[in-house]
């Protein structure tokens, strides 16, 4: 099951993402993760990959979606924890993982 | 070059059928004994194919999609993932990264994606008539 669980600590927004993410999961990921953002205008929004299994093209549009939002409200996005297989995918776009 | 296993599957462009592809691939390519990067590789590249036939080809509706696995002896395997959906005026410009005609939560890197993590790539595509992918990749050489 592709699934998203939110945590705020100040102004830090974590989105712990799990499961498959492609275009089918996504639609809901977005929707969850956009709501938060939009209640809590974080400086920091931190997408941890540690417990997504499968990404396509679709997590990189997430990933560049967020981006777009939150970099407008004056916010970040820090890619974080991407397993190997995750890792290369995100390459293609020159997206990297931080520890 | 003859096959030495095949498969088929049609499916309606439900967006709930790209794990159930990609799965079917990496469960029929199990018999090659490939690495796990291999097989990761290869479910993502099926991914993004049967994506685009469900985003793309049939926007609008529900269209038939099928996918046929081929197996060769030396371990190579072909799948090819066809649709009878809108179709692309150019193959070159829809390949280039970054294009995309679906919007801003569309990155643009399927085609991408698919040539980076395959050994081969072929793309057919006739405006109002469907595509076809064509995509191979060795596997088991550890
Ligand atoms: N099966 C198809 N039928 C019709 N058009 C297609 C098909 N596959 C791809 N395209 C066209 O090629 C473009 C590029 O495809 P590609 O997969 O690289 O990116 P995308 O699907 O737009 O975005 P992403 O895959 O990153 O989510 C698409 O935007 C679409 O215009
Ligand atoms: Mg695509």
């Amino acid at each position: 099951m592709t699934q998203v669980t939110l945590r705020q600590e100040g102004k830090t927004l974590t989105a712990l993402l799990s499961g498959e993410i492609d275009h089918h999961g996504a639609a809901r990921l977005r929707e969850e993760i956009d709501g938060r953002v939009a209640a809590a205008s974080p400086a920091i929004l931190v997408l941890d990959f540690s417990a997504v299994t499968f990404m396509d093209s679709a997590g990189i549009g997430l990933i560049l979606g967020r981006h777009k939002l939150v970099s407008a409200m004056g916010g970040v996005v820090v890619v974080q924890k991407a397993p190997k297989d995750i890792r290369r995918t995100l390459s293609v776009a020159g997206i990297e993982s931080k520890e | 070059m003859k096959a030495v296993n095949t498969m088929r599957l049609v499916f309606p462009s439900r967006s709930v059928n790209e794990g159930f592809a990609r799965s079917a691939v990496a469960a029929f390519a199990a018999q090659a004994d490939p690495a796990m990067d291999e097989l990761a590789d290869l479910k993502t590249a099926v991914s993004e194919a049967v994506t685009n036939c469900i985003v793309h080809a049939y926007a609008d509706r529900i269209g038939t999609v099928t996918l046929y696995a081929a197996l060769y002896e030396e371990g190579t395997l072909r799948v090819t993932v066809t649709d009878k959906g809108c179709g692309m005026p150019d193959v070159a410009k829809a390949m280039e990264p970054l294009y995309t005609t679906g919007g801003p939560e569309r990155a643009g890197l399927g085609f991408a994606v698919m040539t980076s993590f395959t050994d081969s790539l072929k793309v057919r595509s006739a405006p109002g008539r469907g595509t076809s992918v064509v995509m191979e990749k060795r596997l088991g050489r550890r």
